[in-house]
């Protein structure tokens, strides 16, 4: 355990180093999360300008919660899994993928922690940013009990996306060129951004089911708010426990149909 | 030359044909990842429902989305991109070797693309439009009569502005901040977010400013054209309105390449 810790100390400060070496294009950077932050919120600000409700049941405050809540998970895995991800598709492709599974440490831990981009906490600030700003305009701030619970459901969260990174990574072990998959992924996780109750009938029995968004960002939003029951916390925890187990039998699955590139 | 460029479009499409055959899988999952105008459709038909919101039913929320999808399937590419990562990696010395100029090159490798993408985008958009929207489709034959040039235009201008970005590789060899800075303006200017009328609703100053711009002419002329109900006259002012960004955004791809070709220093070999 605690040497798979000092691992990923040692990835983090690896890639820090490599983003501190082009200082431009991390401040680029910053400016650009502004910019899309700001650009994420625009329909948001323009609906509540003439309306008191986006969804049954979410005014303004609880929108924004949701929002918060899809730039947080977004700017960890953009910022942790993905590009590890993208770099094992190239790995594969190379044949250095063989060089990982020769290390003497898990070969899911080590594709999952290969590489961080340091300037995504611009928009994991952005995200908690948004946070507040929505509790601002609920005039209350989140009570500890429903703090606490909207922590640990943001975990699950990011975990049940984390598990469909890793099965698209273990299907790249089969289709070697698909490396856009991740960005199809990407944007397939940008439904979350809106509460699920904005989708109708079959929308969002795929979305609450088949790639399950509002695990990820509504059902945690409604922890925080101080709306969600028993029930929805334990499928919400339950679910991403289960997609955490299937993505892992994935892997291991597909890992021993690895066939090297280069011999 | 003119003849000579001529007589290599032929031999230049059919390259860019086979090009987009042989990754048909990758440029089919390029294509699914276009889920803004879907993701905009959610939630603007939700904001909506059992009303109307800035003169906007929910029909016609999804009728404007819809169109939206088809747009940007058949205006988009990615030649900024593709030229960035030639100047990075060298292979645009190559390029200019040939004796054809690049622009002539690189729009013929885009439009080959262009049957594939509609191949999967327009049956799908037009189903969902017809089933869902077709109340709001233009039946007027002037408008239908301009759709395609005015689809062209928003092309033209599209790929212009593309061109330019994808030049300013010559200065930078990392172009994606201007790209994802380009791309935030094009998202709120256009319309690919929101119709501008409604984001007129709470920014009249954005929106008006919007109009000044070359972004309408991409998205939200050519959606007016197949569902608004225009008389003639605005109809071809939307028209010439595009085609004159058409001839301003080409001009200005082909002034900054040149500026930027002076600075060239091939990388690698």
């Amino acid at each position: 355990m605690i040497r798979y810790a000092r691992l990923v100390w040692i990835q983090v400060r690896v890639s820090a180093a490599t983003a501190m070496a082009y200082r431009a294009n991390f401040i680029a950077q910053g400016a650009m999360a502004l910019v899309f932050i700001v650009l994420t919120v625009v329909p948001l600000l323009v609906a509540f300008g003439g309306q008191a409700k986006v969804a049954p049941g979410w005014d303004e405050a609880g929108a924004f919660v949701v929002m918060s809540y899809f730039m947080t998970v977004r700017a960890i895995l953009e910022g942790v899994t993905s590009p590890s991800i993208v770099d094992l598709v190239e790995r594969i492709r190379s044949g250095a993928f063989d060089y990982v599974l020769l290390k003497p440490a898990d070969a899911q831990f080590m594709v999952s922690t290969s590489r961080y981009e340091p300037w995504k906490l611009f928009d994991l600030l952005g995200g908690i940013g948004v946070g507040v700003y929505a509790f601002w305009l609920r005039g209350a701030p989140p009570a500890p009990a429903d703090l606490a619970l909207g922590l640990v459901l943001l975990f699950a969260g990011v975990l049940a996306m984390y598990s469909m990174w890793i099965v698209c990574a273990a299907a790249s072990f089969w289709v070697v060129r698909l490396d856009n998959l991740v960005y199809l992924l990407g944007a397939i996780f940008d439904v979350a951004r809106w509460p699920i109750q904005v989708f109708q009938g079959l929308w969002r029995i795929v979305f609450t089911f088949v790639i399950p968004v509002a695990v990820m960002t509504t059902f945690p939003a409604m922890a925080l708010l101080g709306r969600l029951d028993l029930a929805h916390v334990l499928a919400t925890l339950g679910g991403a426990a289960l997609m955490l187990v299937v993505a892992r039998l994935v892997w291991t699955f597909a890992i021993r149909n690895y066939t090297s590139a280069s011999s | 030359m003119i003849a000579r460029t001529l007589r290599a479009i032929p031999t230049l499409l059919r390259v860019g044909v086979a090009e987009t055959v042989a990754y048909r899988a990758e440029f089919l999952v390029w294509t699914l990842t276009t889920t803004i105008p879907l993701i905009m459709l959610a939630f603007w038909t939700s904001v909506a429902r059992g009303g109307q919101f800035a003169g906007y039913t929910a029909a016609d929320f999804t009728a404007y989305f819809l169109a939206n999808l088809i747009v940007r399937q058949v205006t988009s590419n990615w030649v900024g991109w593709q030229m960035a990562e030639e100047i990075r990696t060298g292979s645009m010395s190559m390029r200019l070797l040939r004796p054809i100029h690049p622009f002539v090159a690189l729009t013929m490798s885009q439009v080959a693309a262009l049957p594939f993408r509609s191949m999967i985008a327009i049956p799908v958009a037009v189903i969902l439009l017809a089933t869902s929207g077709s109340h709001a489709l233009t039946t007027d034959p002037l408008q239908l009569a301009l759709l395609v040039p005015s689809l062209a235009l928003a092309w033209i201008v599209n790929f212009g502005l593309m061109f330019a970005m994808g030049a300013t590789g010559f200065w930078f060899t990392q172009v994606y901040a201007i790209a994802n800075f380009y791309f935030a303006l094009y998202m709120l200017l256009s319309g690919y977010m929101m119709p501008l009328d409604v984001l007129a609703t709470k920014q009249p100053l954005v929106a008006k400013i919007a109009h000044y711009t070359p972004f309408p002419s991409m998205v939200d002329a050519p959606i007016r054209l197949l569902i608004g109900h225009l008389d003639h006259a605005q109809a071809l002012r939307l028209l010439a309105v595009q085609g004159g960004w058409a001839v301003v955004c080409v001009a200005f791809g082909i002034a900054v390449w040149r500026r930027g070709l002076r600075r060239f220093e091939a990388v690698g070999g």
